[in-house]
């Protein structure tokens, strides 16, 4: 189903005799399987209201982000927190929009200095679970005036309700964009390098490592080039930073990074929040046990784990049926089980971003919560879609 | 106001009540005498004055958990307090209730500069977490005009703002995490160092519920490095409107200042009386201020007055030293004092796409004629963040009522321009039944269907939020 208007969404809602499943572009199958009926946003489609002046756009929640893309750009402004599109790493066509990104609270690499989707959401409209629309927050940047649900809405992967429009903050283009390079550091020498850059008052708006450490330097152009010189100095001691001044190939660096393109064939992978420091010892202790790549972002904050055939059959090993040592599907079981232990342990959380049905059907996608964070979800659930139909079991 | 009738069952169990409390605080923690209960009897919305049945000053989580159990059990509201400094009535207690301070929660609990986070007890000031970091050169972003004062624990239950929000965000964009403890007495964490909600985002829905949910008392705050520099502007121009669309440009020329100040001559005029600032005479004016080093702020600058060149200004002032930066923002943060010395204010905080600001000032300089009430407007032009100060006088019968009259009005008309009733101050008792204007009957009772969730028996910080006929059904039940 494909209804065309808001109305016309909240009437499928209220008449649903059993389970929806739902979707914007389809392209981010994330989370547990949901079975049910399909029912998608793309209908609701259009840019409602864009303020350049105001720093805000609102549109509808099946609009294209290229089509929220191209038109921010025409004024030189942009979506800031840099949403990630999910097409290349998990093999995925379609057209990626507005609302899935906000379902998901999809951000990129400049998570790290500006913020995330979420802190860029101002309002949103919403169908619930019992085909009510409803209404929170606005079109204006600071907003008190009764509960936040924005933020709420913003990453529920439309297990509360159905987004029909969001309202977001958009923010200049910089003049121009440049890449500083460190080689040669192994993982902890790379995450304090990160660190320090991102500690410095030079602004920096992009921390990734993958074999090099990569830095984003955003503004004016004198700007730029001033800050590259001052971080240049400020990590001398870590060695000698390459420019990569070139703003066209500074982008593609950054879309690489936000995007995975690297994990792009690998058949699971998975998506792990820690704090910076935390992550040399969580990749320590795992590759005492199992084989994997990864890569990191935000500083070392984020840390993209990828495992191929290879590694999934060497970690069936260890799963507890003896019968399934070389499937890899029980690889990629006991791996996320591993990850997700240890992300608890050390205060963050892993989601399993890319893995076959029979893997996201048989493990908590999404990282299990304190028994009291699990009572009020499932609290705010059942006030949400008391019948439970919207996206049910998606989130666990 | 009005606020609901005191239980009665209550008010004749102080005595059991204040007992319960005294075994497990400390004797000098649970204040009662009638006296005493006295300075908790208002916030900052001075208008409105209840003493409570009785105050705690916990030192603790555990403590706090306690408290909470014991009213839990009796069925005793709660009304949890920063340091009293909400302009909305945010910690106003009712006759029947424990006001939970959280003064003495106010410890550093970590300090960490490798991942930029700080960890607080909530009762914590908000200038005192920057206090805190500023020997390694860091700060906590944002900064509400009262943050000498103001808590931590009252900063997320509002969603504090400030001056510097254009650029660094508000609290829920500064906030990690929390430990927080329901009115159950349960506690809990939520969010923490690391980046983002594993599941839903709570940590967002607690930040702005006005301690309705839960109380914070503990917080995993993000801190920054400061910039190398910062030097403010100040624009004089002879016409509000000019002023308004000079914002604007600003905005879209592709420069991000960390403030835009806006303030009209009745601002200007009075504050010139008080803090002598050397402000131009005029109609209103701009101060920009930018941040980095002194190469990108001269960059920045020359872009931020090319722009305000075209649009006719009476005075460009840029700051060349420290000092004449002090004097430029002199004016600005001595405004809403000045206005007090000469009369009774009230400060409204509603908030307006940038667009409609010629508009909407227009809209306010007519009504304040209609009411005969004087209205003097500084505010955050950059993010629409109003602040028209209403004057009158507390001692003249009627006028208080005049002037809420005119407020509601003026709120109306913010949310009528595509705006909302409150940017940063909160709801509390005062805008709480203004709120169907902004609200369709569904958009409050999901709201309330969150609270349900978090506290069922509605005791926290009751009367607040939600207008008094929308809540009663839920209210009543819960009695």
């Amino acid at each position: 189903m494909t209804p065309q208007t808001e109305q016309e969404l909240a009437d499928v809602i209220a008449s649903a005799k059993g389970p929806l499943r739902i979707s914007g572009g389809g392209t981010r199958p994330i989370g547990n399987p949901v079975v049910g009926e399909a029912l998608s946003t793309s209908g609701l489609s259009g840019i409602s209201l864009y303020e350049p002046g105001a720093l805000t756009i609102v549109a509808q929640a099946g609009t294209p982000v290229a089509e929220i893309e191209a038109a921010l750009d025409s004024e030189n402004q942009r979506l800031a927190f840099e949403p990630m599109d999910h097409r290349a790493m998990l093999g995925t066509d379609g057209v990626p929009t507005i609302g899935g990104v906000v379902s998901g609270n999809i951000s990129g690499s400049r998570r790290i200095s500006v913020g995330a989707c979420r802190d860029h959401m101002l309002g949103v409209r919403f169908v619930d679970g019992a085909g009510v629309i409803t209404k929170n927050g606005g079109r204006v940047m600071k907003n008190v005036t009764g509960y936040d649900l924005v933020k709420l809405l913003s990453g529920a992967y439309g297990t509360l309700g159905v987004l029909t429009e969001v309202s977001l903050k958009v923010l200049p283009k910089p003049e121009t964009s440049a890449t500083l390079y460190l080689n040669g550091l192994d993982l902890s020498r790379a995450v304090e390098a990160m660190s320090k850059a991102l500690g410095s008052p030079y602004e920096v708006t992009g921390a990734a490592y993958n074999q090099a450490v990569s830095l984003r330097i955003e503004g004016f152009e004198a700007s730029v080039a001033y800050r590259m010189g001052q971080l240049k100095t400020l990590l001398a001691e870590f060695g000698d930073l390459t420019e990569q001044p070139d703003k066209k190939t500074s982008e593609e660096i950054w879309d690489s990074a936000t995007n995975v393109h690297g994990f792009s064939d690998a058949p699971a992978v998975w998506r792990i929040s820690v704090k910076p420091s935390e992550t040399p010892a969580f990749i320590d202790v795992l590759q005492q046990m199992h084989g994997f790549d990864y890569a990191l972002d935000w500083g070392g904050g984020l840390i993209w784990l990828a495992a191929y055939d290879d590694h999934l059959s060497e970690a069936a090993h260890y799963h507890q049926d003896s019968a399934r040592h070389n499937d890899t599907v029980a690889g990629a079981e006991v791996l996320h089980t591993n990850l997700q232990h240890n992300a608890g342990r050390a205060g963050g959380h892993t989601t399993l971003i890319k893995a076959p049905d029979a893997v996201r059907a048989a493990v908590p996608v999404f990282q299990p919560e304190n028994p009291t964070v699990t009572a009020l979800s499932k609290g705010l659930r059942a006030q949400f879609d008391p019948r439970g139909i919207l996206n049910a079991g998606l989130m666990g | 106001m009005e606020m609901p009738i005191p239980n009665q069952d209550i008010l004749a169990r102080k005595a059991q009540i204040v007992e319960r409390l005294q075994s497990i605080l400390p004797d000098a923690a649970v204040i009662h005498t009638e006296s005493q209960v006295r300075a908790y009897e208002c916030d900052a919305l001075t208008a409105y004055k209840c003493p409570p049945l009785c105050a705690v000053l916990p030192t603790s989580t555990q403590e706090v958990a306690a408290v909470l159990k014991i009213c839990h059990d009796m069925g005793v509201p709660v009304v949890p307090r920063g340091s009293g400094t909400s302009l909305a009535g945010g910690a106003l207690p009712t006759a029947d209730c424990v006001i939970l301070g959280t003064a003495r929660l106010n410890g550093v609990l970590e300090t960490n500069y490798d991942d930029r986070y700080i960890r607080v007890q909530s009762g914590r000031t908000n200038l005192s977490v920057t206090g805190a970091v500023e020997e390694m050169d860091f700060f906590y972003a944002p900064d509400p005009s009262s943050q000498l004062a103001c808590a931590i624990a009252g900063n997320i239950a509002m969603n504090s703002g400030g001056a510097h929000c254009l650029k660094y965000g508000v609290t829920t964009n500064n906030l990690m995490g929390v430990t927080m403890v329901l009115m159950d007495g349960t506690v809990t964490e939520i969010g923490g160092a690391h980046l983002d909600a594993g599941g839903l985002d709570l940590l967002g829905l607690i930040c702005g519920s006005e301690g309705q949910l839960g109380v914070v008392t503990e917080a995993t705050l993000r801190i920054l490095r400061k910039p190398e520099g910062a030097r403010p502007v100040l624009m004089a121009f002879n016409d509000n409107e000019v002023a308004g669309a000079c914002v604007a440009d600003i905005i879209k020329a592709g420069v991000l200042p960390v403030a835009i100040e806006f303030m009209d001559r009745l601002c200007i005029e009075t504050t010139e009386k008080y803090a002598k600032a050397g402000y131009p005479d005029c109609e209103a004016l701009l101060i920009v201020e930018v941040e980095g080093a002194p190469e990108e702020i001269d960059e920045q600058l020359a872009v931020i007055l090319d722009i305000a060149r075209r649009h006719d200004p009476v005075e460009l002032r840029e700051a060349k030293t420290a000092d004449e930066a002090a004097r430029i923002w002199l004016g600005r943060k001595s405004a809403f004092g000045a206005i007090g010395q000469i009369s009774d204010y009230m400060c409204l905080d509603g908030t307006i796409p940038v667009s409609s600001l010629p508009m909407v000032l227009r809209r306010i300089g007519e009504l304040s004629e209609e009411y005969g009430l004087k209205v003097g407007n500084v505010f955050h032009a950059g993010d629409g963040n109003m602040h028209p100060l209403i004057c009158y006088d507390a001692n003249k019968p009627g006028d208080l009522a005049l002037c809420e009259a005119m407020g509601a009005e003026i709120l109306k008309l913010c949310v009528d321009a595509g705006g909302c009733l409150t940017g940063e101050h909160g709801v509390g008792i005062e805008k709480r039944d203004l709120m169907s204007h902004q609200f369709a009957p569904q958009d409050l009772e999901i709201q309330m269907a969150v609270k349900d969730v978090f506290d069922p028996q509605w005791l926290l910080n009751p009367a607040k939020v939600f207008p008094l006929v929308s809540s009663q059904s839920r209210r009543i039940a819960a009695e």
